[in-house]
């Protein structure tokens, strides 16, 4: 059947060659294509079995709930886990409204004038460039347009605006009771020790009993408790409540999702257009012959069959924002952090993160528990993609 | 009376709505819905002002000269009393990693593209494709530690004169994250090429090599050039690989077996570090990123228009 093609060909300068030699040639080029592909399976197993050995003998319960620690015995991943619980969370609340409102924009409102057209395509063209952009780039805008907002609003350490914090006067009384006296804000003028101040003692209020340089103590143990020399210094503290917020927004928690909502936008921007490409152009007909207005075509109809497909690609988006290290890294930097966020501008570290700092270090130890740590991540995105993947199994079972 | 009217009033218990009420809420959802895409070009304007802007300060800067830093190649920002910005050796640093990338993942990204597309029969597929979207799921900063913790040793095992940080293992690791973006977008190219060739093909009395190597892979080349270049953009702007297995020391050297430092690395190095806002070293870095930035977008926007004009091709 398939003899000489090449006999037929005397033109050419190519030596001819027979069936069988290309038979031949065929046979070993398919061997050649199967090792080449199972070359991925036995990196991906070579990986994976890598880590699993490093990894495993320190998971433990401790792991999951300690803080980071110079001894690798007692050290653990829960600040970082709960960071990137806040972070991805946050980005995620960010980014679902705004991409795929921008991919029901691109997809089902394509305009048809001669100048808004060019703009539709243009903003198509520009997402396509914005998902090449390496997340490190984005780490340096979300730092300069998040973290201290262009400068244009004062330092982070000094900012423009807050809400959801109260700052104090701490004192310290002659009883070692901490005293908190409730001052206007951050750079209020140091409170003056003075009869009728009034002082906070685990939530309630106490006059301050003040007595002179010299001054006998009080006997009475529960006056000594509120008592308070004239001259004594305070500290400023703050207490901030979780829905504390500033402008700038400084190195916190708010940044680090809104960075991520940079990096993971054109993603999920893409998945969404191509769930509601998927939905057959018929049903959008249908619902505009009875009537419907377009928006009422995409909020009846069309959305709701794509409902599956843009979750399935918003899931793997949000993966991506759990491993992605590059731009947290820049924002955060990394500092010791001990226990989980407690509000948007609180500092924070997430897992990837918290695996490169165990990484960098020269000490085999903690190359150990940067494979524990590993292991715990792989486990939170293959949770997520069997997710996604059930998904998309049932959304294909629907449809057909 | 309106179409839309009786559309509203046929679904029971909706409260029946006037055309005008109808239309106000259209151009609503249509400004709301702009104001969202509107997002996407806002941001790339930021990151172009703010690139700009930050790296014409930096070249405004006593100790920066502009020629010095796209010509000279010595850059030691933070050691030394003279300091000097030359992006050359950052940019060999970068292209040497790439290049050993390359060589990994471009020969076995393709050829898996080819196996997947043309031989492989569905069941072999169905345990291929998953494998590929895993790799392709895995967080690089895992790479970097396979890299460091594995890929290296390996090296040293067979070769003494490797660094602790060299490109090589990094460049490794990189080629392995790009793999499944070659192998899946080369793979889409193949299968873009019409039935009609391979048949014509098979019907001269090819072989299935002469019909992938000769007929389909030529036919598919704009695509899988355009693969290639997103591949080599994704490699350039890999960030934590190299952060952890190429090292921290900028030099102009094509022997992969040394430490290098990339543009990415660089930043890393400098987020990490306690620099002033103000100061030189911490403006260098918006510099090196604007250059990332250029050289990344470029590669994406010929890539996408080369993946255009293939599409035009055939459909």
């Amino acid at each position: 059947m398939s003899t000489a093609v090449s006999d037929t060909r005397p033109g050419q300068n190519a030596a001819p060659r027979s069936a069988a030699m290309r038979r031949n040639l065929d046979r070993w080029f398919l061997i050649f294509c199967v090792v080449t592909a199972f070359t991925s399976v036995a990196i991906l197993a070579l990986l994976l079995g890598a880590i699993l050995l490093q990894g495993m003998p320190q998971m433990s319960w401790a792991f999951l709930s300690n803080p980071p620690s110079r001894d690798t015995t007692q050290a653990g991943i829960m600040p970082a886990l709960f960071g990137t619980i806040w972070v991805c969370g946050a980005c995620a609340l960010c980014t679902l409204p705004v991409g795929v409102a921008t991919a029901v924009l691109l997809e089902e409102f394509k305009p048809s004038g001669r100048l808004t057209r060019p703009i539709h395509s243009f903003i198509q063209v520009n997402i396509t460039n914005l998902a090449g952009v390496p997340s490190v780039v984005y780490g340096i805008i979300g730092l300069t347009a998040f973290v201290s907002m262009f400068g244009i609003l004062g330092s982070t350490s000094d900012p423009v605006f807050e809400l959801g914090v109260s700052y104090y006067d701490q004192f310290l009384s002659e009883d070692d009771r901490v005293l908190l006296v409730p001052v206007a804000g951050r750079n209020a003028p140091p409170t003056p020790v003075e009869e009728g101040l009034v002082a906070i003692i685990r939530d309630k209020a106490f006059r301050v009993h003040v007595i002179g340089d010299r001054d006998p103590l009080p006997d009475d143990k529960r006056l000594q408790a509120v008592t308070l020399r004239e001259g004594a210094e305070a500290g400023r503290i703050s207490r901030k409540s979780w829905y504390y917020l500033q402008l700038p927004f400084g190195r916190g928690v708010f940044a680090g999702a809104l960075t991520l909502m940079l990096v993971v936008l054109p993603i999920v921007i893409i998945s969404s257009q191509e769930a509601l490409r998927a939905v057959p152009a018929s049903l959008r007909e249908a619902g505009l012959g009875l009537g419907a207005t377009r928006w009422q075509v995409v909020w009846n109809v069309t959305l709701p069959s794509a409902i599956p497909g843009i979750m399935t690609g918003s899931i793997l988006a949000m993966s991506r924002a759990i491993g992605e290290a590059a731009p947290v890294l820049i924002i955060a930097g990394i500092v010791f952090i001990a226990s989980p966020p407690g509000h948007l501008m609180d500092d924070f570290s997430v897992m990837p993160l918290q695996v490169y700092n165990w990484a960098q270090r020269p000490q085999a130890e903690f190359h150990s528990i940067a494979a524990t740590g590993i292991i715990v991540l792989l486990a939170i995105l293959l949770t997520f993609n069997i997710f996604a993947v059930w998904l998309r199994q049932k959304f294909q079972k629907t449809m057909s | 009376m309106t179409v839309a009217d009786s559309v509203s009033s046929v679904r029971a218990g909706e409260r029946r709505r006037s055309a005008r009420s109808l239309r106000t809420r259209e151009s609503a959802v249509m400004a709301g819905l702009t104001f969202c895409g509107a997002f996407s070009v806002l941001t790339t304007i930021t990151i172009v002002v703010v690139l700009s802007v930050q790296m014409l300060r930096f070249f405004g800067m006593e100790e920066v000269s502009v020629v010095e830093f796209f010509t000279t190649s010595q850059w030691n920002p933070l050691l030394g009393k003279e300091k000097h910005f030359g992006i050359w050796s950052l940019v060999s640093g970068t292209l040497l990693v790439t290049a050993v990338a390359m060589l990994l993942a471009l020969p076995l990204g393709l050829i898996t593209a080819v196996y997947l597309s043309e031989y492989s029969p569905r069941g072999v597929r169905a345990f291929l494709k998953p494998t590929l979207e895993v790799l392709a799921g895995i967080p690089t900063v895992v790479y970097g530690f396979f890299a460091l913790t594995v890929i290296t040793p390996g090296l040293k095992f067979f070769h003494e004169g490797f660094n602790v940080y060299n490109a090589f293992s990094a460049g490794i690791a990189v080629g392995i994250l790009c793999l499944p973006t070659v192998s899946s977008l080369a793979e889409d190219a193949l299968q873009a090429v019409p039935r009609a060739l391979r048949e014509g093909a098979y019907s001269l009395g090819a072989t299935k090599f002469d019909v992938s190597v000769k007929v389909v892979l030529p036919a598919a080349l704009s695509g899988i050039v355009s693969a290639v270049l997103l591949a080599v953009a994704r490699a350039i702007g890999e960030t934590m690989i190299v952060a952890l297995a190429a090292g921290s020391m900028p030099r102009l050297t094509v022997d992969p077996r040394q430490e290098v430092q990339t543009m990415t690395g660089f930043m890393v190095q400098m987020a990490l570090g306690d620099v002033s806002n103000f100061d030189v070293e911490y403006m260098s870095m918006y510099a090196v990123a604007a250059v990332l930035f250029v050289m990344t977008l470029l590669l994406t926007l010929v890539g996408g228009q080369i993946r255009k004009r293939f599409r035009e091709t055939y459909t």
